[in-house]
């Protein structure tokens, strides 16, 4: 757990960049920053390895102030990744990924093999080993950044807008493997990003700082969702926030009508289409239980006929949701909050 | 054109004294102290203002003063202060090529992509490992441009050796003017931007050699 007690930061020349910050970031869990520039979020972030020191008010790591350590070994046991990766040019991505591991005084061989075994762990094949970051793509740095964090297995660690220096595409598949990574590894992660939408997909908490370094609302991304503290948050989640807060529901709870005639099936009971009078028309995909009910209402309103159809494991039909009933359901769910 | 001074056998002979060998030998070792002599003050130096970007008028200023400054002035200066010997032209020949040195040693350390110097201190290298490990492999390729350019500069220029009595290739200049003997003068310049274009290849290999190719581009 990262707790901060009452933080104040307060830059040369008197602007306040942190507010009397009192907050605890859960151990395992990924904690996001998120606020318009000028919010301190990074500043906050910097302060947890004393990259920056506070003004006043302690950071502690699992109950241990950060102020009393010494900074290089505290840093070597706090991961590190930053916007652009900032990888050693001169070095391969192999020595780039075993820095931490040497610093700590693992022997060159073993810093070696354990970078090659991260370096699979990220999903960089290990012929990239060999190579300078000169030769990658922003996105296979940005990889190559967080194998080196995890490097030496820290506890903790910390990402300064780690996904923005990326194309949307590559950020989309980026962000699903660092989710699929964290869940096996369960690092206690302090993350800052200026986008909203990352925090909420990636944070399993976020902590919405506003302009000056205050504490604006902090809360699980569908608490911030459905009941932003005040106009700010509000604004600031965005004027869809209802659309996306449904997707951290199931579609498990959803009733589903039997299968109508005019839904065209192939021999394996999966759904090819929808029989209308312009001919057979695609159901525009299907969802399982296990998706969110946003992905559903998205479904609805973009089939042909409004209905959305749900798959089994084995991908046949076994139910539909007509455009109606899935508004029901949802002015049931709105009832029970 | 008349070359039969630089291809008369007889003054290719490492044991006669004055012979273009020997000139070329103690031609060499005056480059070889001013710059020795020149690295070890002017690196420092420029280095320590890059870091810390303070005093950096002065690596600039350095810069533009040294280049100004008219060798053979100085050494004609030296030597009254001084009297003859070495160190009068070695101090002539450093102030040679303490700016170029200077100026790329700082030029290197402020030119440097400050997110990974943020990412060395952050992942916990101390002050002194962010310095050897990571800022001045960076910074190679500008100071080797300035050392480069030192060198070129000073070999040029260590002819001056001769006009106070000393070795070096100088002597084929100025005993030639002495006497007349233009073929001699004309050897004496050939020889010098020979050596020069000499040493430049052994520092660009050198530099190939010591350069990562992660920022040369050169890779494998």
């Amino acid at each position: 757990m990262i707790t901060f007690d009452d933080v104040v930061k307060v830059y040369p020349g008197g602007s306040t960049a942190v507010d009397h910050l009192s907050l605890e970031l859960p151990t395992g869990k990924m904690t996001v920053f998120v606020g318009p520039s000028g919010c301190g979020k990074t500043t906050s972030l910097r302060m947890i390895n004393r990259m920056i020191e506070p003004t006043a008010g302690r950071i502690l790591i699992d109950g241990k102030d950060v102020a009393g350590q010494d900074e290089a070994l505290l840093r070597r046991g706090i991961g590190y990744v930053i916007q652009h990766a900032g990888l050693f040019p001169h070095r391969t991505v192999l020595d780039n990924v075993a820095t931490v591991p040497l610093l700590l005084g693992k022997n060159r061989k073993e810093a070696r093999a354990a970078a090659l075994d991260l370096l699979d762990r990220v999903g960089l094949a290990p012929e990239f080993a060999s190579r300078y970051p000169a030769q990658l793509s922003g996105g296979q740095q940005q990889r190559v950044g967080v194998a080196r964090a995890l490097a030496a297995d820290p506890p903790v660690m910390l990402m300064d807008e780690p996904f923005s220096a990326v194309d949307p595409v590559v950020r989309e598949g980026l962000h699903r493997e660092f989710l699929r990574l964290q869940k096996d590894l369960g690092k206690t992660i302090a993350m800052v990003t200026h986008d909203i939408d990352e925090a909420i997909k990636l944070g399993d908490v976020v902590v919405i700082l506003r302009q000056g370094g205050k504490l604006a609302q902090v809360g699980t991304p569908q608490e911030l969702l459905d009941h932003p503290a005040d106009e700010f948050v509000a604004e600031f989640v965005g004027r869809d926030r209802g659309l996306r807060s449904l997707s951290f529901d199931t579609a498990a709870a959803l009733p589903v009508k039997p299968l109508p005639d005019d839904l065209v099936l192939d021999d394996a009971g999966r759904p090819e289409g929808w029989r209308t009078a312009d001919g057979v028309r695609s159901t525009a995909g299907t969802f399982l239980t296990s998706d969110s009910l946003r992905l559903v209402t998205d479904l609805a309103i973009m089939s042909p006929v409004g209905i959305a159809v749900r798959v089994d494991a084995e991908g046949k039909a076994d139910g539909v949701v007509p455009h109606h009933d899935l508004v029901d359901h949802l002015a049931a769910r709105r009832g029970q909050k | 054109m008349n070359l039969s001074y630089l291809f008369d056998a007889a003054h290719w002979s490492l044991s006669t004294d004055g012979s273009i060998p020997q000139l070329i030998l103690s031609h060499l070792w005056y480059v070889v102290l001013a710059l020795i002599i020149g690295t070890v003050i002017a690196l420092p130096v420029g280095l320590y203002i890059g870091h810390t970007g303070r005093g950096s008028f002065l690596a600039i200023n350095a810069g533009n003063a040294g280049r100004s400054l008219p060798t053979l002035g100085l050494l004609m200066l030296m030597v009254t202060l001084l009297g003859l010997g070495l160190t009068p032209v070695l101090i002539a020949l450093t102030v040679l090529v303490i700016p170029p040195i200077l100026t790329s040693a700082y030029a290197g350390m402020r030119t440097l992509d400050r997110r990974v110097v943020d990412a060395a201190r952050g992942m916990g290298m101390r002050p002194s490992q962010v310095l050897l490990r990571v800022e001045l492999p960076m910074a190679l390729p500008v100071m080797m441009s300035g050392f480069r350019s030192a060198a070129l500069q000073v070999v040029a220029t260590a002819t001056v050796a001769a006009a106070v009595g000393l070795n070096g290739l100088g002597r084929l200049l100025i005993d030639g003017l002495a006497v007349n003997d233009y073929s001699r003068v004309l050897a004496g310049a050939i020889v010098v931007a020979v050596l020069a274009v000499v040493l430049d290849l052994i520092l660009a290999l050198a530099q190939r050699w010591i350069v990562s190719p992660g920022l040369s581009g050169r890779f494998r």
